[in-house]
C-alpha cells in the first residue's frame, strides 16, 4: 500500500527532565511510514503518543535516534526550517479545534496560504475546494464560536488540507465529538486519504477512530508494542 | 498578511481596546504636561524678565552679591554714561535703569497725623519716559484698577492691596519714609496716581511704582540706580544671544575689578532661575521616562496576559508553518499599530486640552501666596513645536517595549510547550 517512504523513525528515544533525572516518554522506536497511509498510534494514556506526533511534525526534537521527514532529519532542523516543513507538507488537527477565534471560517482556512505567499485568486480556489471537502460552504462568514464541534472540527479538517499536505497528524481528532460526528469526520479524512494519497497519521484511544485504521501502531510505556495492518471495518452502527 | 492582522486586531477588542486606552491615556498626559511645563516657564522667564531680572542686567558687583538686601548704598552710580555707553555698545537692545527700596508708606490724615501705616516694595522705573518701554512691557496700563496712570513727578501707583489695606484712595497723599542711599532717613511726598493689579502675588501685596527719577531725589542717589536691565528688542528671551552680550560686555568691562564695577548676568543665571530652569527642563524628561516604563510595564503585563490568552493561536501559528521570529514580528507589529493609533487619539486628545488651557488658564494664585516668585497667577499652557510629537516617544516605545517583553515567552518556550499550553 505504501507507494514511497515520506517518514523514516529510527531507533528514536524522547527523554524529558523530570525533577533531578530524566523521564523516558519514548524509547527505542522504529518504524517507518509510506505515502498514502492512514495509520495510527493507539494505546493507553500517557504511552507517548502524542510525544512521537510532536516528534513527527518538527514540534517537538528526538533526545536520540533519527526522524526522517520529507527527507529531513528532524533533530538537525533549525526553528525556521522546521517551520518552514510544516508549512509546505504538514497539516496538523488537534482535539481542541483550536481555530482562530476572531476570524471567519474562510479566513481560517485561509490562513496557511497567506504564509505561502499565493496569489489570492488560487487562495479563494483552494479555500472554497477545501470548504466543500468537509461541507461547509454555506458557513463561509461564520465565525468559530457560532459552529458546532464537529463543524468547528470540520473546519480544522479544511485548514489543515487546504494547501494538500503531503502528511496530516491528527491528535485526538475525534475526543470532544459525538459518535455521529466522529464517523462523519472519519469518514471525510478517509476520503481525502483515498482521493488525494494524503497520508494521515492519527494519535487515539478512541475506538470510533481505531475502527477506521488499516495500519494499528500500539504504544505502551513508550514502546512498540504491536504494528499491524488491519482491515477497517466500515459503517458500523453504534 | 498585514490586512489578516489587521482584521484580528479590530475584531478583538481586548488586543486592541485596553492597550489602546492605556496609551492614549498615557500620551495624553505626556502632552497636556509638556505643554503646561511650556508654559510655567515661558511665564516664569517672561513675568521675571519684566519684573526683576532683565534679559541681561547690570549690577555693581557687591550690589549683585547681595542683591536680595537691595543694598541701595552699593548701587551703580554714573548711570547716565553707563547707559548711553550701552546703549552705543548695544544698540539692538533696550537700557531702562531701575532702582528697588524698601520702607515704610504713611498715609495722613487732614490734620498731618498718621492715619495708617504699611510696608512696602517700591519699583522706581521710568513710567514718564516711554521711549524705555517700561509701562508697555510691565502692562502697567492694563493692570490699572483705579485712577490713572502718573503723569507728572511726584506721583505714584500702589498696589490695588496694598491701597485696600491702608484705605486710600486715587488722588490722595502718601509719604514714603525710607533711608538714603548714604544712610540717612528721608521722608518724600508722594500723590497716589492709581492703584494696579497684576495678577502675580509678589508685584501685588505691597507694592508702590514710582518714576525713577522721583526715587533718585528720595533716595539721594543722584545719577545712580541699582540695576540697569536689558531687553531684546524682540521681547523674547534668547540665552544663547543673551551670553553673548554677557561675554561681549565683559570684554569691554573686564571681568575682574573693583567692588563698585558694572557685571552683567543674564536671567538665567539671577536669582537660581538657572537650576529652576534646569529642573524644569529635566522633569519632562523625567516624566516621559517615567510615564515610558510605567506604560510599558502595564502594556507588557496587557501583553502578557494577552499573549498567555494567545498562546493558543500561537501555537496553531506555528503548527501551520510560521515561524517563531515570524510571529514574533508581527507581535511587535501589531503593537506598534496599537502604540500608533493610542498616540494619534493620545496627542489629539491633548493637544485639544492644551490649546483650552492656552487661552483659558488656570488659577493657582492660591500656591502662589506669600511666595516671592515671579510667576502669573493665571498660569496658561503653552503649545510648542515639540508638544506635538513628544507624546509618540512613550507611545510607541512602550508599546514596543511591552510587546517585546510580552513576545520573550514565545522564543523561552518550547514549540511543543506551546501546545500543551493551548490543549489544557
Ligand atoms: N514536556 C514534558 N515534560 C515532561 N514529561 C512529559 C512532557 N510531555 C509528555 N511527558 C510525559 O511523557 C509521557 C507521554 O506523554 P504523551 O502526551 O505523549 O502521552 P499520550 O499517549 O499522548 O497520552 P494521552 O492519551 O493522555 O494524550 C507522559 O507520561 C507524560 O507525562
Ligand atoms: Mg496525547
Amino acid at each position: 500500500m505504501a507507494d514511497s517512504r515520506i517518514i523514516t523513525i529510527d531507533g528514536l528515544v524522547k527523554k524529558f527532565p523530570m525533577g533531578g533525572g530524566w523521564f523516558t516518554a519514548l524509547s527505542d522506536i522504529s518504524l517507518e511510514f509510506g505515502t498514502g497511509e492512514f495509520a495510527g498510534f493507539v494505546g493507553p494514556s500517557g504511552s507517548g503518543k502524542t510525544t512521537v506526533l510532536n516528534i513527527i511534525g518538527s514540534l517537538d526534537s528526538p533526545s536520540e535516534g533519527e526522524v526522517i521527514v520529507m527527507d529531513k532529519s528532524i533533530g538537525e532542523l533549525s526553528h525556521g526550517e522546521a517551520a518552514k516543513l510544516r508549512n509546505r507538507h504538514l497539516g496538523f488537527i488537534f482535539q481542541t479545534y483550536n481555530l482562530l477565534p476572531v476570524y471567519t471560517v474562510y479566513e481560517n482556512v485561509e490562513f496557511p496560504l497567506l504564509l505561502l505567499n499565493m496569489s489570492p485568486r488560487a487562495r479563494k480556489k483552494a479555500v472554497l475546494e477545501a470548504l466543500e471537502w468537509v461541507g461547509l460552504t454555506d458557513k463561509i462568514k461564520s465565525r468559530p464560536a457560532q459552529l458546532s464541534g464537529g463543524q468547528c472540527q470540520r473546519v480544522a479538517i479544511a485548514r489543515a488540507m487546504v494547501k494538500k499536505p503531503v502528511l496530516v497528524l491528527a491528535d485526538e481528532p475525534t475526543a470532544n465529538l459525538d459518535a455521529d460526528n466522529s464517523h462523519h469526520i472519519l469518514e471525510t479524512m478517509e476520503t481525502l486519504n483515498r482521493e488525494l494519497k494524503t497520508t494521515f497519521i492519527f494519535a487515539t484511544h478512541d475506538h470510533k477512530v481505531i475502527r477506521y485504521l488499516k495500519r494499528k501502531i500500539s504504544l505502551e510505556d513508550g514502546r512498540v508494542v504491536k504494528d499491524e495492518i488491519v482491515k477497517a471495518k466500515r459503517k458500523v452502527k453504534e | 498578511m498585514i490586512r489578516f492582522l489587521f482584521k484580528g486586531l479590530i475584531r478583538d477588542r481586548s488586543r486592541s481596546f485596553f492597550p489602546i486606552l492605556t496609551v492614549t491615556a498615557g500620551v495624553m498626559l505626556t502632552v497636556v504636561f509638556h505643554a503646561w511645563l511650556g508654559g510655567v516657564l515661558s511665564d516664569i522667564v517672561r513675568t521675571s524678565a519684566t519684573f526683576t531680572t532683565g534679559h541681561v542686567k547690570v549690577m555693581s558687583r557687591s550690589y549683585a552679591e547681595e542683591q536680595a538686601q537691595v543694598p541701595n548704598d552699593l548701587a551703580l552710580l554714573g548711570v547716565g554714561q553707563l547707559m548711553s555707553d550701552l546703549e552705543e555698545a548695544f544698540p539692538d537692545m533696550i537700557w531702562t535703569s531701575r532702582i528697588t527700596f524698601g520702607g515704610l508708606l504713611d498715609i495722613p490724615d487732614s490734620t498731618g497725623e498718621t492715619r495708617s501705616q504699611g510696608p512696602v516694595m517700591g519699583m522706581g522705573i521710568s513710567l514718564l519716559d516711554a521711549s524705555k518701554g517700561d509701562v508697555d512691557r510691565m502692562g502697567i496700563r492694563e493692570a490699572v484698577t483705579a485712577g490713572s496712570i502718573p503723569a507728572h513727578p511726584g506721583e505714584i501707583l500702589i498696589s490695588d492691596e496694598l491701597a485696600g489695606k491702608l484705605k486710600v484712595e486715587p488722588g490722595e497723599q502718601a509719604t514714603f519714609i525710607g533711608s538714603t542711599m548714604y544712610g540717612s532717613i528721608t521722608f518724600y511726598n508722594f500723590v497716589i496716581a492709581g492703584t494696579v493689579h497684576f495678577g502675580i502675588m509678589a508685584m501685588d501685596r505691597g507694592a508702590i511704582i514710582a518714576d525713577i527719577e522721583d526715587v533718585r531725589t528720595a533716595l539721594n542717589m543722584e545719577d545712580g540706580a541699582g540695576e540697569i536691565l536689558g531687553y531684546f528688542k524682540s521681547g523674547v528671551y534668547d540665552d544663547k544671544a543673551a551670553r553673548a552680550v554677557v561675554n561681549r560686555f565683559q570684554d569691554i568691562y573686564g571681568s575682574a575689578g573693583g567692588d563698585f564695577d558694572p557685571v552683567m548676568a543674564t536671567l538665567r543665571e539671577q536669582e537660581g532661575l538657572e537650576q529652576y530652569l534646569a529642573m524644569a527642563e529635566n522633569m519632562s524628561g523625567v516624566l516621559v521616562t517615567m510615564f515610558i516604563v510605567a506604560m510599558s510595564l502595564v502594556l507588557w503585563n496587557a501583553g502578557l496576559i494577552g499573549g498567555l490568552r494567545r498562546y493558543g493561536e500561537i501555537g496553531v501559528r506555528l503548527a501551520i508553518g510560521e515561524s517563531k521570529s515570524h510571529v514574533y514580528r508581527t507581535m511587535m507589529l501589531e503593537s506598534l499599530l496599537i502604540g500608533l493609533i493610542g498616540s494619534c487619539i493620545g496627542i489629539g486628545i491633548g493637544l485639544a486640552i492644551s490649546f483650552y488651557l492656552q487661552t483659558h488658564g488656570i488659577n493657582f494664585g492660591a500656591f502662589t501666596r506669600g511666595s516671592s516668585m515671579m510667576i502669573s497667577n493665571y498660569i496658561y499652557a503653552r503649545v510648542l513645536p515639540e508638544t506635538y510629537y513628544i507624546g509618540l516617544i512613550p507611545g510607541l516605545f512602550s508599546t514596543l517595549l511591552g510587546a517585546g517583553l510580552a513576545g520573550i515567552g514565545i522564543y523561552k518556550r518550547q514549540t511543543a510547550q506551546l501546545f500543551k499550553e493551548l490543549e489544557v
